[in-house]
C-alpha cells in the first residue's frame, strides 16, 4: 500500500510555524516564568535612587545632629555627642518650638473651619459643570506658585496696601487698629504681626485641607442623613451627630498636610510677620549665614518627631483611608 | 436636615466666599505689574503704566536664572518620568513584601516638609564635602517630583484592563512589544499629565533650592531676593507673572488630559 510505500511523508509531523525568537521575546519568557525578576529590574533603579539620595540624606541628617559645633574655631566636631540636642531646651529656642507647633494648630483649626463649607457643598451639591468648577476652583490655587501667592499677601497685608485701604472706605480703621492693638498677635501692620503670618499661613496650605475632607465627605451616603432626618434630628444635629464623625479622617488627613508644611515652612514668616523665628527659619539661618550645621540639623528633627507622633495618632483614627 | 438637593443659603455663601478667598489674592499681582509706584504697595494704584515688562525685559539679572529653572525643571521632569514610571508599573498590580514600605519611601519626600528635605541632602553634601552645583538642586527636585509621575501613571495603570496586555500576548507579541505598542498608548495621556505637574512643581520650588543650590539662583531664589530687599517693586510682579503662568498653563493641561478618570492629575500634590 501507498502508506507503508512512503511512511515518512505522513508520519512526521508538519513543522510548526514559529517566528524566530529574539532577544526581547528570551527576556519576556524569563519575566513570565519569574515575576520577580520583572519586579526586581523595575523597581531597582528607582529604589537606589530613593533609597541612596533619600534616605541616605535623611541618615546624614540624623548624624549631624548628634556632632556639635567646636565654639572656638567654628568647625564641625564629628564625634558622637547628645549636647547639640541640649541646646534645643535653651529657652530661646524652646519659644520657637512652641510658637511653631502653636501657629501650626491655629493654622489647622482656621483651615478646618474654612474648608469645610467649600468641601461639603462641592461634595453634595455640586454637580457637572458646577463640580468641574469647585475642583479646578481648589486645585489651581493649590498648584498655582507658592511665592507668587506669598507674594500677593504681601501686597495685601501692607500698611497702605488694600486691607488698609478698604477699612479706610467703609469707616471701619478704629476696628483695624484695635485688632492691631491686641498683645502678642497684634503689631505694626498685618503684615508684621502673627495675624497676618496666619492668614497667610492659612490662605496656602487651604487647598490641603479641602480635598481630603472632600473625599471623605462624599463616602457619607445620603440614606444616613435621611435616617437622621427621618428620626428628627435638626441641620446642626445631624452635622454634629453624623455628618461630622463620619468626615474626620479626612479632616485628620487634612491636618496632616496643614500642620505639617506649617512648621516647615520659612518664608512665610520671614516675609510677612514680626521678626520672632519659627522652627523653619533657625533651622535655615543656622545652616547659612552661622554655619552651625549640627544646631540646624536637631531643629529640623523636631518637626519629624512631632509628625511621627501625629501620624501614630492619626492611623489609629483611620485617616490613611481617606488620603 | 431636607433631603433635597438645594443648598442651604448660608452654606452657599460661606463655600463661594471660600473660593472667593482663594482667587482673588492672586489677581492683585496682575494688577500691581501695571503700576506707576516704584517704591510702596500703595492701593490704589495711583496711575498705570506697561512699562515694567520693557523694564523687566532688559534686567540683565532676571535671564540666568530663568535658563536655570527650566533647565533644572526639564532635567527633573525626565527624570521624574523615568523613575516615577518604573514605579508604577511594578507597584500597580502586584502585592509583595515591603510593597507598603516603598510606596511609603516614595511619598515621603512630598509629605514630609521641603525643609526636611533640604536641610537633609545639605547634611549630606556637608559630610560627603559634595560642592553645590546645579547637579545638586537637580537632585532634590528629581526626588520629589518622582511621586507626582507616579501619582498619576499608577492610576492609570489600575484603569487599565489586564485583558488588553493578555490579548496583546495571546497575539504573539512579547513584553516589550506590549509596551511599546498597547501599555504606552494608553499610559501616554497620565504621563504627561504627571511630566507637566512635575514640571510645574519643579519650576516653582524654593524651599528645597535653597539649601541645594549654593551660589546660583532659580527665578523662584531670585524672586525671594526680591521680596526680602526689594528695587523695582512692579518688575518683581513681572516676573511672578511669568512664574504664575509657567506653572498655570501645564496644570490647566494636565487637568484636561486626565479629565473624568479616577486620576485627575494633581490630586495628590
Amino acid at each position: 500500500m501507498s502508506l507503508t510505500a512512503e511512511p515518512s511523508r505522513i508520519a512526521q509531523p508538519a513543522r510548526a510555524i514559529l517566528p524566530t525568537r529574539g532577544l526581547g521575546d528570551r527576556i519576556s519568557a524569563l519575566f513570565w516564568r519569574h515575576p520577580n525578576v520583572l519586579l526586581i529590574t523595575l523597581l531597582a533603579l528607582p529604589l537606589v535612587w530613593l533609597v541612596v539620595v533619600y534616605l541616605g540624606s535623611l541618615a546624614a541628617l540624623l548624624l549631624q545632629s548628634f556632632y556639635s559645633i567646636d565654639e572656638f574655631s567654628g568647625q564641625i566636631r564629628r564625634e558622637f555627642t547628645l549636647s547639640t540636642y541640649g541646646e534645643l531646651l535653651q529657652p530661646a529656642n524652646l519659644d520657637i518650638i512652641i510658637r511653631t507647633v502653636a501657629m501650626s494648630a491655629a493654622v489647622t483649626l482656621g483651615a478646618v473651619v474654612i474648608a469645610f463649607p467649600i468641601a461639603y457643598f462641592a461634595a453634595r451639591y455640586a454637580k457637572g459643570h458646577w463640580k468641574a468648577l469647585f475642583y479646578l476652583g481648589v486645585m489651581l490655587p493649590l498648584w498655582s506658585s507658592y511665592l507668587v501667592k506669598v507674594y500677593a499677601w504681601k501686597l495685601i497685608l501692607a500698611r497702605e496696601g488694600i486691607i488698609t485701604w478698604a477699612t479706610d472706605g467703609i469707616g471701619a480703621s478704629a476696628v483695624l487698629n484695635g485688632i492691631l492693638a491686641l498683645p502678642v498677635i497684634g503689631g505694626n501692620s498685618l503684615s508684621t504681626s502673627y495675624i497676618g503670618t496666619w492668614l497667610v499661613f492659612l490662605y496656602v496650605w487651604l487647598p490641603y485641607m479641602i480635598l481630603p475632607m472632600q473625599a471623605a465627605l462624599e463616602r457619607v451616603p445620603q440614606s444616613m442623613l435621611e435616617a437622621s432626618a427621618d428620626l428628627g434630628a435638626s441641620c446642626w444635629q445631624t452635622l454634629r451627630t453624623v455628618i461630622f464623625p463620619l468626615a474626620l479622617p479626612g479632616i485628620i488627613a487634612g491636618s496632616i498636610f496643614t500642620f505639617s508644611l506649617t512648621m516647615g515652612d520659612y518664608i512665610i514668616p520671614q516675609i510677612v510677620g514680626s521678626s520672632r523665628r519659627f522652627i523653619g527659619q533657625a533651622v535655615y539661618q543656622l545652616q547659612g549665614t552661622a554655619g552651625n550645621i549640627p544646631l540646624a540639623a536637631a531643629f529640623a528633627v523636631v518637626p519629624i518627631v512631632i509628625m511621627l507622633i501625629y501620624l501614630t495618632i492619626a492611623r489609629r483614627k483611620g485617616a490613611f483611608d481617606a488620603l | 436636615m431636607r433631603s433635597d438637593s438645594r443648598p442651604p443659603l448660608f452654606l452657599t455663601v460661606t463655600a463661594i466666599g471660600g473660593l472667593l478667598f482663594l482667587h482673588l489674592p492672586i489677581l492683585l499681582i496682575f494688577l500691581y505689574a501695571f503700576t506707576t509706584d516704584e517704591r510702596t504697595y500703595q492701593f490704589p494704584p495711583p496711575g498705570l503704566t506697561t512699562q515694567w515688562f520693557a523694564v523687566a525685559w532688559n534686567r540683565e539679572d532676571i535671564w540666568p536664572p530663568l535658563y536655570l529653572s527650566l533647565k533644572v525643571a526639564a532635567l527633573s521632569t525626565v527624570m521624574a518620568l523615568i523613575l516615577g514610571t518604573l514605579c508604577a508599573a511594578a507597584m500597580a498590580r502586584t502585592r509583595f513584601f515591603g510593597r507598603d514600605q516603598i510606596s511609603l519611601l516614595i511619598i515621603l519626600p512630598i509629605a514630609l516638609p521641603g525643609i526636611i528635605t533640604g536641610m537633609s541632602l545639605r547634611s549630606a553634601f556637608s559630610i560627603m564635602d559634595i560642592p553645590f552645583s546645579t547637579w545638586t538642586i537637580l537632585m532634590g527636585h528629581a526626588t520629589f517630583c518622582i511621586v507626582i509621575v507616579f501619582n498619576n501613571a499608577v492610576a492609570r495603570f489600575r484603569r487599565l484592563s489586564g485583558s488588553i496586555v493578555e490579548a496583546s500576548m495571546d497575539l504573539g507579541a512579547n513584553g516589550f512589544q506590549t509596551f511599546r505598542h498597547v501599555i504606552l498608548p494608553n499610559l501616554g495621556s497620565a504621563l504627561l499629565a504627571g511630566g507637566m505637574l512635575a514640571f510645574a512643581l519643579s519650576f516653582d520650588e524654593v524651599i528645597v533650592t535653597t539649601f541645594t543650590a549654593g551660589q546660583q539662583s532659580t527665578l523662584p531664589i531670585w524672586m525671594l531676593n526680591e521680596l526680602v530687599r526689594p528695587r523695582q517693586r512692579p518688575v518683581t510682579n513681572v516676573v511672578a507673572i511669568v512664574v504664575f503662568v509657567t506653572t498655570f498653563v501645564p496644570i490647566l493641561i494636565a487637568y484636561y488630559l486626565t479629565r473624568g478618570g479616577a486620576e485627575t492629575a494633581g490630586g495628590g500634590k
